[in-house]
């Protein structure tokens, strides 16, 4: 079984949770062209390397972001959003 | 053929015929160069040459051919998808398949037996009648039948799966077909080399050469190539290659997971789909149950296989067929989908001059190969690509013009 560590619950089976994908800044909408808002909707870094990701742990419905390997599916950290300096 | 048979059984020696030159060292130039040596790129490299006499092609492959989604996919050939745009042209690639045997000189097994489409739930039979319609309309043999008449198809289907989701009707769709996918890229590896490409196995792309806006020469293992025309059919590898010349997509990796059963005697003749509990299964040739699931639900580049797939996914197999609880399942394995978000591929030109792209295959790849093959090599040969893979193009994201494609196999809905 695949383990995953949720920020606040510790490690716990990976069906306990969902996969958000990619973690990404959504570009200003009342500045940018219509082309950047294409590419921010529907293009994506699709190469394998380290990125970070969005994931939800569903019984205690926690989003959080994963840090992961997409090569090597080895997550290297855990962290609620935006609190990524306390951890 | 059967007199070249007949000559080969009299003879006193047997040598076992190579289909195709053992290609060692590259050229230092080429008309046109083919990353992946699947079923999609032969298949690009032998209409090159047949349609257009370009034949002065090479073709790089990183493992061997055949070894990558061509070997891995659940072999299955069909058309009743659910845009219009879908169902012409998956439409013609069973069309070329039909004759595809004779015409690369190979038996490619491929054997006609009628596809089920399973609906458990009322949205998914108004699916059903949707692209059964739409079928219909575009003139591909397609109807929704009811439970009895699946009974009889196949009788040995539990119509209840079990109690937990009764089969309430299909979409059957006659032309469906199953065919020995190694054999599709051997037979047109074969008539390639036979025209004059060139098949190099293990030979590792490693960098595109872009001057100002235009590809002149690719980078391998094998040293530098030049060449004005570059394209990628390599599936689940794509974004590596899209990266090496900047050029962006919506292709997100997700590895797909299938497995076979132990042989048994022929008693499933028919091809069963259930995208409300992600199977498909047919028996193949020599007795075993080839049976796929729903993508792996996040982002991974590896063909590892998981014990978590084998168990949902027999556990669905048990519900329909009950008393296939004691078969072994013998072999599992992955392949990289390369998925688009609207389950349609992306074909055609890029914004970067001699570099074509043939991907986005995700789940329904194998049956587009000989269509495909001849649209690629269309496109390469007179740099406009033809009417059939418009509504495919890279720049449909930026144009918001989407093409919807929910018949894909691990769409439920």
């Amino acid at each position: 079984m695949k383990l995953l560590e949720c920020p606040v619950n510790g490690v716990r089976p990976l069906s306990e949770f969902t996969y958000g994908g990619e973690y990404r800044d959504m570009p200003d909408p009342d500045t940018c062209s219509d082309k950047e808002w294409a590419a921010y909707v529907h293009y994506r870094a699709g190469a394998p390397g380290l990125k970070k990701e969005w994931w939800y742990h569903g019984p205690s419905g926690t989003w959080f972001i994963a840090e992961r390997n997409t090569l090597t599916d080895k997550v290297s950290r855990t962290y609620i959003a935006g609190q990524e300096e306390s951890k | 053929m059967p007199l070249g048979l007949l000559k080969y059984g009299l003879s006193k020696e047997h040598p076992a015929p190579r289909f195709f030159r053992d290609c060692t060292q590259p050229k230092k130039s080429y008309d046109a160069v083919i990353i992946g040596g699947g079923g999609h790129g032969l298949a690009a490299a032998y209409y090159l040459a047949k349609d257009y006499g370009i034949t002065n092609v090479a073709v790089l492959e990183k493992g061997y051919i055949g070894g990558g989604n061509t070997g891995r996919n659940t072999t299955i050939v069909r058309s009743n998808y659910l845009t219009p745009e879908g169902v012409n042209f998956y439409d013609a690639s069973v069309k070329m398949y039909e004759d595809l045997s004779e015409e690369l000189d190979l038996n490619l097994f491929y054997s006609t037996r009628g596809h089920y489409t399973l609906a458990h739930t009322e949205s998914a039979m108004r699916t059903m009648r949707w692209r059964a319609e739409v079928n219909k309309h575009v003139g591909v043999e397609s109807r929704v039948v009811a439970p009895d008449e699946i009974s009889q198809a196949c009788p040995q289907l539990d119509i209840q799966c079990s109690g937990q989701a009764p089969i309430m009707g299909a979409l059957y769709h006659a032309p469906g077909s199953v065919a020995r996918h190694d054999a599709v890229a051997w037979g047109y590896a074969k008539e390639a080399d036979r025209m004059g490409v060139e098949i190099f196995q293990m030979t590792e792309v490693t960098g595109i050469d872009v001057k100002s806006g235009k590809v002149v020469g690719v980078n391998t293992s094998k040293g530098y190539i030049e060449t004005n025309r570059v394209l990628s059919a390599v599936a689940g590898f794509t974004p590596r290659i899209t990266e090496m010349v900047d050029v962006e997509t919506p292709i997100v990796i997700h590895p797909l997971q299938a497995c076979v059963s132990e042989p048994m005697k022929p008693w499933l003749d028919t091809i069963l789909v259930s995208g409300s509990l992600h199977v498909y299964v047919s028996q193949s040739s020599r007795g075993e149950l080839v049976m796929g699931s729903s993508l792996d639900p996040y982002e991974m580049h590896s063909t590892r296989s998981s014990l978590d797939f084998v168990e949902g996914l027999t556990s669905h197999i048990v519900d329909m067929f009950p008393f296939l609880s004691n078969v072994k399942v013998v072999r599992q394995w992955a392949g990289m989908a390369d998925l688009t978000p609207d389950f349609a591929p992306v074909m055609g030109k890029t914004p970067v001059d001699g570099f074509y792209l043939d991907a986005g295959w995700g789940t329904w790849g194998f049956k587009a190969t000989p269509i495909s093959g001849k649209t690629m090599a269309e496109t390469i040969a007179r740099d406009v690509a033809p009417d059939m893979i418009q509504p495919f193009r890279l720049s449909r994201f930026e144009d918001y013009e989407l093409t919807g494609e929910k018949g894909a196999a691990s769409v439920g809905h």
